[in-house]
């Protein structure tokens, strides 16, 4: 199982946590405004590698981290 | 493949020529199921299917075999009520044997408010053409016994939505029929050939790279599962899909007594009996967006606890095998199909943990795209588009695993 490292609780697993999406990234070569707001709605980066997330610790200390994860093996990266 | 797949089927794999008509990424269900039908509908036979492994070695090979048509949107329940009739009629046109078994699913209900929705759901896929009617408790008990309308003390069963037509069919025969089908009628299918690049000249995408070097193509079909936004990056497409993995376990051999699907919406799992007699389980896709193909024991315990629930008789099993999938859910729980926006690139994407039932209808709805140019009515609300127009069809309550 992934465990999720909190700032201010620790190690905790990740059942304790809720996924709040990655850090939007809409790409430069994007330049109209409608198409921009639409890859900012529904388009993802979708990594497989590091990936830069949002976690509410929900059943912990109720705050917002963000964390760095490769998404091919669940391991936790250093920012 | 080995010497028991012979023995079933007439498999003949094929040497990559350098051009192609239609070069199909990914020799899964869907992959082989829309070269099948390019080959048998429309004579279009010079296609290439590439496969980076073995055929049906992605999700193919590891779902759970679930055929329904009980879906929350008019679109989707037309959509997957034809595939369900395509899967009734698949032994008797490619004449394969793929173990079709018409079964029965109870989407059962723990709640009132679940209750009202799977009565809801019963009326719209009678009115568009799926077998669904409501079921309560007593008749629940009647069909099957093994159900414990108590819920173990806890989630007393209220209600249930019956789609009678549901059904199972042995997946990897599924693939295979419509490869043999394919090859038959002469296209191409190319395992351990993993395609790394897209050709492309200007706007347009003309062809694939591998290994073994460049292949033409005049269209481009993405059939890829799991990994699909790397394919779609290099054609410049960008999709609302995250990839997610799903786990499923099977217990030992058991007397056949399981008859239907059974399904809670409320707790979130899946059992079915396998032909050979294995309780088939899953529930719900891992949270964390994630490409790594592992298992957990947190997701078997948590499954196990819910499963053994409803369905008592599961607690005195043993765990015999448990694996996992990568699957591109899509933002709004619905398949992506047909054109991606850039030309020479088509999309069968965003099939999530729900593919399997649909790959007779996406492979034929997307062999006629592919060889007329117009899209099918029954996939015309599936289009990448729809999210641009402000139209996405959101149905997670349908998929089973959300």
């Amino acid at each position: 199982m992934l465990w999720l490292t909190c700032p201010n609780c620790g190690a905790r697993p990740v059942e304790e946590f809720r996924f709040g999406g990655e850090l939007p990234g809409v790409p430069d070569r994007i330049t109209d405004p409608d198409e921009r707001d639409l890859d900012y709605v529904w388009m993802l980066d979708n990594v497989d590698g590091r990936s830069v997330e949002r976690w509410f610790h929900e059943a912990g200390c109720r705050r917002w981290h963000t964390v760095q994860r490769d998404t091919r093996t669940d391991e936790l990266l250093d920012g | 493949m080995n010497e028991f797949v012979e023995t079933l089927v007439d498999l003949r794999w094929a040497e990559p020529k350098r051009s192609y008509d239609v070069v199909i990424i990914g020799g899964g269900g869907h992959g082989l199921s829309t070269a099948y039908h390019l080959a048998a509908r429309h004579g279009i036979t010079n296609v290439a299917v590439l496969e980076r492994d073995y055929i049906g070695a992605g999700n193919s090979g590891r779902n759970t075999t679930i055929i329904r048509a009980n879906y929350g949107l008019p679109e989707a329940v037309r959509f997957y009520q034809h595939s369900l009739e395509l899967y009734q009629r698949l032994e008797g046109e490619t004449g394969c044997d793929v173990m079709h078994a018409t079964k029965g699913i109870f989407w059962l209900a723990h709640s009132v408010t679940t209750a009202r929705t799977e009565q809801g759901r019963a009326l719209l896929n009678t009115a568009c053409g799926a077998r669904t009617r409501y079921v309560e408790p007593e008749e629940i008990g009647r069909l099957c016994p093994l159900i414990d309308l108590g819920g173990g003390g806890r989630y007393p069963i209220v209600g249930a939505s019956y789609h009678e037509e549901g059904a199972t069919a042995r997946h990897d025969r599924v693939v295979w029929a419509y490869a043999q089908g394919a090859m038959r009628k002469g296209v191409d299918v190319i395992p351990g050939t993993e395609v790394t690049g897209l050709l492309r000249d200007g706007d347009r995408v003309t062809g694939v790279v591998t290994p073994q070097g460049p292949i033409a193509a005049g269209v481009v079909l993405s059939a890829v599962g799991g990994h699909v936004t790397r394919v779609a990056e290099w054609a410049g497409v960008r999709l609302p899909i995250r990839t997610h993995t799903l786990q499923a376990f099977v217990t030992n051999a058991f007397a056949p007594v399981l008859g239907p699907i059974v399904s809670s919406n409320d707790l979130v799992f899946y059992a079915s009996q396998t032909a050979r007699g294995q309780m088939l389980i899953g529930a719900e896709f891992d949270r964390p967006p994630s490409y790594r193909t592992g298992t957990t024991f947190s997701y078997l315990q948590a499954c196990a606890r819910k499963a053994t629930t409803v369905l008592p008789f599961l607690s005195r099993l043993r765990v015999l095998r448990q694996w996992s999938g990568v699957c591109d859910v899509s933002l709004d729980f619905s398949p992506i199909l047909g054109q991606s926006g850039v030309d020479g690139f088509m999309l069968s994407t965003g099939w999530g943990t729900w593919g399997f039932k649909a790959i007779p209808a996406a492979g034929e709805a997307l062999a006629s795209l592919i060889a007329t140019g117009t899209v099918p009515e029954l996939i015309a609300p599936f289009g990448l588009d729809r999210f641009a127009r402000e139209a996405a069809m959101g149905d997670p309550s349908s998929a089973g695993t959300r």
